[in-house]
């Protein structure tokens, strides 16, 4: 008998298979990606190792006679209210690796959402509300500096012209962006996936920190290109192709922390596009080692406009940390034209649960913060804000609007459009959904001709919505929205959560 | 500001009291219509010369001291600096020359990926950093004094080499942390090293033969650059700093599933 560690055995899962359902077509051994199903030829049997599963139900979705579910473990120890499961479980798996732990998505603690806490307004009588299929509604967004006053000038015949040079702007058909997941930590069809619909959709995708792949040049006027610590195929073309350029100071899902791709998914496709050499650790540490201080990001920035000759707009994102608002500001003078705010529910490919659960606040408080504090200081025309990290519907997207955002990333939502099913496992490299992994096997998976489809849908579908609560709120662009608290109302919040806020508790 | 046309392609910017946005401006105007020598004076701390600017055969000669962050994302031009340089040379640079007569600050040399940057004085700290290999590009930073703490840092790639000439009795060549997080490339210091100073992430040893050639090869070109005596750079043996592992940090993670099902 072969040893094996005796907590191993409280694993999370059991594939529960019917066995009269099942047909041994061997399409659930072919679809697991993490050796957690095996065919028996001598005794005709599928049998599961249900210690491998990951509960990402590839199998389940996969089974063409419905013979599989993905159920909990029934078998538990006593429920503990202070230890909970998984604290368990990771004191067990640290008293046998003495490792950090790694996890992937976003924080899943049942931290409060104030999202699920906030109303929205509606019309009635005393002001009409609009019909968005029948009349017009604008969602189109503009992102970059605005300025202050503009100056006309008339020019010979009578005619008007601007005399204010305006500073570039991104022109966004929907406040709602892909954000910046790197090739490497994802594979290339679901970016490409991004790239088109973001395309036919009229706003923008990121290509994360990994550098810009040759196969996506086609979509890259509408491609925010990233510049992180690590630098990874960043070159001088790499910023002027692009529609804009954005410095990752932070990511939501790990403040403070760096990205580690490690090298053995370093392929040689990859390491290409990194510019670096295949096999070897793609580190990008945790600060910028040329970044100390606000004028040294001032620095970059400039750099990067310098470079690009002022024609395109600079993003700078930062995780959502206690003193956002004062941090934003700093940004704001440093000549970013976009602050991208990162809340602590954002995803990530890989980083230490520790840091995960709980480091960071949420978005929704991050971005109320920022936007009144710019407006107190009398900047807030000077950037645009971009909210991203835990905006998982049509109604958080017009919550963080209303609370004062120009725009969204999202992430986790578009993962979700292509099959993801959350279990957390993307830093294994093994992702059954062919989304996080560079596997061919598995990365062929994702389709980008209907995965750019679903992404499409997504979308398209949160806008209407959007389009509708607008309607019922008798605004008919979003522009009117912007912080504008007065159409939020909160519900079950403390009085100092909804002061934060801004907000008026129901009722009043 | 003055800009003097000196024949067909070569032309002459007077700096001194221009506005860094507008001195960059003259530049990529002059490049555009169709300029191959610059000849720069009276640099007075303008940041961002070169910054982003393409072509091989475009030749930049910098008079008085740049400011911060030249040759950013530069690619291909060779920028020769008579005095000192300040922090951030050749950062991300791609390709070219930069050659710097004087000092140079910190930061030098970040993620570099290709090209040369030659400094005949001192550095100082964090320089040289995630410095990167890719493909053919080789990045090549050679100083001609001493450096300051973290050189080479997070190096991935790419050749740096430190002579520490015409030092103070007793100064160090480099600083602390030398190498520290280095996981690709290679260091070469003229004359011993302090293993303390060096990460832990790090190997000491001779160089052989190949990398002796290739050495004297740069040292050469490095020599005829700053009018210096190759010999008398040769005359000293050399070290080499090695990454240990090109993995640092693999064996430090662990996830659930790896642990679950056995691995």
């Amino acid at each position: 008998m072969l040893f094996k560690k005796p907590q191993i055995q409280y694993y999370p899962y059991i594939v529960q298979r019917d066995d009269y359902r099942c047909v041994r077509c061997l399409g659930c051994v072919e679809q697991c990606s993490y050796d957690a199903t095996f065919y028996d030829e001598e005794l005709d049997m599928l049998w599961n190792k249900h210690e491998a599963c990951v509960g990402c139900k590839r199998c389940e979705a996969m089974c063409p006679t419905d013979a599989l579910k993905i159920i909990p473990n029934p078998s538990r120890p006593y429920e503990h209210q202070s230890w909970k499961w998984d604290l368990v479980m990771d004191a067990y798996l640290q008293a046998n690796t003495g490792s950090i732990i790694i996890t992937g998505i976003g924080n899943d603690k049942p931290y409060r959402v104030s999202f699920d806490h906030l109303l929205l307004d509606a019309c009635q009588v005393t002001n009409p509300s609009i019909d968005p299929l029948r009349e017009p509604m604008e969602l189109r967004t503009f992102l970059g500096r605005k300025v202050q006053k503009i100056e006309l000038a008339e020019a010979e015949g009578g005619n008007i012209t601007l005399k204010t040079r305006l500073a570039p702007q991104l022109q966004l058909e929907t406040p709602i962006m892909f954000s910046a997941m790197s090739y490497g930590a994802i594979n290339l069809n679901f970016q490409e996936s991004m790239a088109r619909a973001a395309v036919r959709l009229g706003t923008y995708w990121n290509t994360g920190e990994g550098g810009l792949h040759k196969r996506l040049y086609p979509y890259v006027n509408s491609g925010i290109v990233q510049v992180a610590s690590g630098r990874f195929g960043v070159s001088r073309d790499y910023l002027k192709v692009a529609a804009a350029a954005e410095i990752k100071i932070g990511q939501g899902a790990k403040p403070g922390i760096g990205g580690h791709l490690p090298g053995e998914k370093v392929n040689p496709d990859i390491a290409e596009t990194r510019m670096i050499p295949p096999g070897s650790d793609a580190i990008s540490p945790a600060p910028h080692h040329d970044i100390y201080s606000i004028e040294d990001l001032r620095q970059l920035i400039y750099a990067i406009k310098e470079t690009t000759r002022y024609e395109k707009p600079v993003f700078v994102k930062i995780a959502a940390v206690h003193n956002v608002a004062a941090i934003a500001s700093g940004i704001a003078r440093a000549g970013a034209d976009v602050i991208v705010i990162d809340g602590f529910r954002g995803g990530t490919g890989a980083a230490p649960k520790s840091v995960r659960d709980h480091i960071g606040i949420p978005v929704e408080v991050a971005i109320a913060a920022v936007d009144r504090r710019l407006r107190a200081e009398g900047i807030r025309n000077e950037v645009s804000i971009v909210a991203t990290g835990g905006i998982r519907s049509s109604a958080d997207v017009i919550k963080i609007i209303a609370l004062g955002a120009d725009a969204i990333y999202i992430a986790t939502a578009a993962m979700l459009a292509v099959g993801c099913t959350l279990c957390q496992t993307c830093n294994t490299g093994r992702c059954a959904w062919g989304i996080t992994t560079n596997d061919p096997r598995l990365a062929r998976r994702q389709n980008p001709d209907i995965a750019s489809e679903q992404l499409y849908n997504l979308v398209r579908g949160w806008s209407h919505e959007m389009k509708e609560m607008l309607g019922a709120m008798g605004i008919n662009s979003i522009e009117s929205l912007k912080g504008n608290r007065l159409r939020l109302r909160s519900i079950g919040l403390t009085e100092k959560e909804s002061e934060i806020l801004g907000v008026l508790p129901a009722g009043e | 500001m003055k800009t003097v046309k000196l024949e067909e392609t070569a032309v002459e910017i007077d700096a001194s009291s221009v506005y860094y946005r507008d001195l960059n401006d003259e530049i990529n105007m002059a490049v555009n219509e169709g300029a191959k020598h610059l000849i720069i004076r009276n640099v007075n701390g303008q940041r961002y010369i070169g910054a982003g600017l393409q072509g091989d055969d475009i030749r930049i000669d910098i008079h008085g001291v740049p400011g911060n962050d030249m040759a950013v994302f530069m690619d291909g031009p060779t920028i020769e600096v008579f005095d000192n340089a300040q922090d951030g040379v050749g950062n991300t640079m791609n390709a070219g020359n930069v050659y710097v007569h004087g000092h140079a600050g910190d930061v030098c040399g970040y993620g570099m990926r290709g090209g040369r940057l030659y400094v005949l004085g001192d550095v100082g700290y964090r320089v040289g950093i995630h410095m990167k290999a890719y493909k053919e590009k080789t990045p090549i930073l050679i100083v001609g004094g001493t450096a300051g703490h973290f050189l080479g840092e997070y190096m991935a790639g790419g050749i740096i080499v430190l002579l520490g000439m015409e030092r103070r009795p007793g100064q160090p060549v480099a600083g602390d942390y030398l190498g520290t997080g280095m996981h690709g490339g290679t260091i070469f210091v003229r004359g011993e090293v302090d293993s303390r100073r060096v990460g832990k992430e790090v190997g000491i040893e001779k160089p052989d033969d190949a990398e002796y050639k290739m050495l004297k090869k740069e040292l050469s070109e490095f020599a005829g650059v700053f009018h210096l005596n190759y010999d008398d750079i040769v005359s000293v043996p050399f070290v080499k700093l090695y990454p240990k592992t090109h993995r640092p940090y693999g064996p430090l993670y662990n996830a659930r599933w790896y642990w679950q099902r056995g691995g």
